[in-house]
């Protein structure tokens, strides 16, 4: 389907600048999410800019990815209290970046849990009440099963696509657009799966 | 043609586009991806040098026989480059020469946090830096005519936020470089006294005339606003400070060293109250006070760590912002992944109570609880050297409760040097490599042991073996950390031994194999909750009140847990 890229852009000011941080453990595949809202943004014809960590956070640490994108864009990094919606692949790590979030702002959670390593050895307890302290420190928050969702449809790996479906629909970017972003940045072998993953995210 | 491109992207295309020849790189976070990313132009040949200080000395070459290089490396590499460093200065280059250096304010992925722009000031190097993708690229050309012009090297100083931030990027055709002429030159190009003497007379007339110049560089200029506050400031600060000041004046350095003197005066003069912002050690401000100027922002940011919109804001504005506070929850540190080699190594280690000599990359990370495998950790290469200094220090017996680790890129890098001191001053000591066949830290880059070049083909494989035994080691040991009945084995009869031996630990990373092995499951029925296998700190094991269970989607199969379970209640998952 033709898109009109300028009709889009003017739907999307009304938005301003749009802060999304991406959170989750190092490896969980945070990254591709970030890359393909940023591509999509930018053919929208948004100034974008986006910030990942690299290197020794990526073997099990906590891991943070800011993407920013509107008229003009100078610092990649999101503030405190700036987040417009924050997406957390684990739900600790939603606990620990939710100090980010504005006011009006959305988190989306998937409701899996990773033990840190302080746990995994007794010496700190992973928190009972996650999900409520979330629920308690938003004024929106979407809880979503992403990992089982990714396992029924026959690969865990898809989790982080689920993820950008259910984002797709907080924001107001036609859904042939998302599509298309996920079919570029995906590898070819599993572009169906990644739709599928999307639309499941989506429809939630 | 716009595109989003990470910084380090942006760094390999001004290259492409400036007509580099030559690219050399030690990896290292925050810039590995310059390299990486370089290597997919055909047009320009990259390698991976085996340490920092081969990769400038190859780079030199290139530059001084005429073609355009370009080197890059972690801020604590340049500490490995700095002895070409100082002396290049001297003898100027030719064709260009750009040296990438990236910082690491905050200490994201290193052990220190030192600041390159002090080595532009002490080796007399202009130094760049950009706060954009788009500037990474445009001022790596910039560089190449800027050292061409001059005759100089220069550095080009990144941070890990403008290294690792993707923002768009306007991409040109590239210029072609034709090979300059190479003509022999002793007096320029042999740095002996004589001949040093007349290039430091030189060098102080280039940085004189550099100075001079960058009054007027398009890369360092005002932005005239509101004239209450003025604000200098140059690299990812900058974008800080416009998130935060939309109407303040700026004047923004894209060129650090030397300083522009007239410029920063005439900016002084133009407004109210005048600040600097900048990240680490006050450079500019030590500067800009030594000039006589009053500065509004003396001693008002901390030295460490790295700054932010709100830090600034509330600083200059005096103001307490009210942020939400941190939940107060468990950190999450970063572990040695699933399946990872060097665990086993760590869990015999603890077990017969040895202590080591670090070393750095992935295994650094088996020094945390509840590994605690290593008892230092100082900089690339220094875990041989060290354990040496501590036999000689305290003696045969005592050196036999130590051992030097290292990993297999971290020993080509840096280790080989200290093995042969070992050898040669009649040590003991017994050094175990952590063979993973790979660079893992920093995201698996080959080496000259892994049969492959930075462009993916085949080269010639170092073997390890021939070389330490070349070296004058006799005693030297194969084993497959997986087996850790043969690891204990093997360990304790070689801390042992009287004379200078190596245990190569080889089985590449888990991450290397893509497939994953069927995961372990724990028998309910059979375990009795001693907890021996949490002690291995596997990210995949996971307790619940008192139960035990893996986590199938964590688990890559490697059956170290099964190992060291006693009551054989850990079991391969069968359909
Ligand atoms: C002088 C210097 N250069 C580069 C680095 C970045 N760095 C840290 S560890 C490492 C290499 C690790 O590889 P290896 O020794 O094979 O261990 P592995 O991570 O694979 O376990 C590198 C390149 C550094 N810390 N210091």
């Amino acid at each position: 389907m033709y898109v009109d890229l300028m009709q889009l852009k003017g739907w999307l000011i009304k938005m301003g600048t749009t802060n999304i941080l991406i959170v989750g453990v190092g490896g969980q595949g945070t990254l591709l999410t970030s890359r393909i809202i940023g591509s999509l943004a930018m053919e929208l014809g948004y100034d974008v800019k986006l910030s990942e960590v690299h290197g020794m956070a990526q073997r099990g640490g906590s891991v943070v990815t800011h993407v920013k994108f509107g008229d003009k864009i100078f610092s990649p990094l999101i503030e405190v209290g700036k987040a417009d919606i924050i997406i957390a692949f684990e739900k600790l790590e939603a606990l620990r970046w939710l100090h980010y979030l504005s006011d009006t702002g959305v988190i989306i959670v998937n409701d899996q849990k990773i033990d840190p390593l302080p746990v995994i050895l007794g010496i700190a307890q992973y928190p009972h009440d996650v999900l409520d302290r979330i629920r308690e420190g938003s004024s929106k928050c979407i809880v979503i099963d992403a990992l089982s969702i990714a396992k029924g449809l026959g690969n865990d790996r898809v989790l982080n696509t689920v993820l950008l479906g259910v984002l797709a629909n907080q924001l107001d970017i036609p859904i042939e657009v998302w599509l298309k972003a996920v079919e570029e940045n995906v590898p070819s072998s599993t572009i169906e799966i990644n739709k599928r993953a999307f639309m499941e995210g989506y429809n939630q | 043609m716009k595109k989003l491109l990470l910084g380090n992207e942006a760094v390999a295309r001004g290259a492409y586009e400036a007509g580099v020849k030559v690219a050399t790189a030690y990896p290292g976070t925050p810039s590995t991806e310059i390299t990486e990313c370089i290597a997919s132009y055909d047009e320009i040949y990259a390698e991976w040098s085996p340490n920092e200080k081969v990769a400038l000395e190859v780079a030199i070459g290139s530059a001084i026989s005429g073609a355009r290089a370009i080197v890059s490396m972690k801020h604590v590499g340049l500490n490995v480059a700095a002895d070409p460093l100082f002396t290049v200065a001297y003898t100027g280059v030719n064709a260009g020469l750009v040296i990438v250096v990236a910082d690491d304010p905050g200490m994201h992925s290193s052990q220190n946090e030192q600041n390159t722009r002090y080595y532009g000031m002490a080796a007399n190097i202009p130094v760049l830096e950009p706060a954009d993708s788009q500037e990474a690229k445009d001022f790596v050309v910039l560089a190449f005519d800027i050292s061409e012009k001059y005759d100089t090297p220069v550095i080009l100083r990144m941070t890990t936020r403008v290294s690792h931030s993707q923002s768009i990027v306007e991409l040109c055709e590239p210029e072609r470089q034709k090979l300059k002429e190479y003509e022999k030159d002793v007096s320029k190009y042999v740095m002996m006294p004589a001949m040093a003497k007349a290039r430091h007379v030189a060098v102080e007339e280039r940085m004189k005339r550099l100075g001079r110049d960058s009054n007027t560089i398009s890369i360092n200029k005002i932005e005239l606003n509101d004239k209450a506050i003025g604000i200098i400031t140059s690299g990812i600060a900058y974008q800080y400070v416009k998130e935060v000041f939309h109407t303040a004046s700026i004047l923004k350095l894209g060129m650090v060293y030397p300083f522009p003197d007239e410029l920063i005066r005439e900016f002084a003069a133009k407004v109210d109250r005048l600040y600097v912002i900048e990240e680490l050690e006050p450079f500019i401000e030590e500067h800009v006070k030594g000039m006589g100027l009053d500065i509004h922002s003396g001693g008002m940011f901390s030295i460490q760590g790295e700054l932010s919109g709100n830090i600034i804001y509330s600083s200059i504005t005096n103001k307490d912002l009210e942020l939400r506070p941190k939940a107060d929850i468990p950190g999450r540190p970063p572990v040695l992944c699933p399946g990872c080699p060097h665990r086993g190594v760590y869990s015999v280690i603890k077990k017969l109570k040895l202590h080591a000599a670090g070393d750095i990359g992935c295994y650094t990370l088996g020094a945390l609880p509840p590994l605690e495998g290593i008892d230092t950790c100082i900089c690339m290469g220094a875990s041989v050297g060290m354990v040496h200094g501590m036999e000689k220090a305290r003696g045969r017996d005592e050196a036999k409760k130590w051992i030097g680790v290292i990993g297999d890129s971290t020993f080509i890098h840096s280790g080989i040097t200290g093995l042969i001191d070992i050898i040669y001053n009649k040590g003991m000591s017994t050094v175990a490599i952590l063979d993973n066949s790979t660079t893992g830290m920093t995201g698996h880059q080959d080496h000259p042991a892994t049969g492959k070049t930075i462009k993916g083909e085949p080269a010639p494989v170092l073997n390890l073996v021939e070389l330490i035994h070349a070296i004058g080691v006799e005693h030297i040991e194969v084993v497959d950390p997986y087996d850790i009945e043969r690891t204990e084995e093997v360990l304790k009869e070689e801390v042992q031994r009287e004379e200078p031996s190596v245990i190569i630990f080889s089985r590449p990373c888990a991450l290397l194999t893509k497939e994953r092995k069927k995961p372990f499951v724990v028998n309910q029925d059979k375990c009795r909750h001693c907890n021996m296998c949490l002690g291995i700190a596997c990210p995949a094991i996971v307790r619940n009140d008192k139960k035990i269970s893996i986590d199938d989607t964590l688990c890559n199969g490697c059956g170290l847990c099964a190992n060291v379970c006693r009551f054989n209640a850990i079991e391969r998952l069968v359909d």
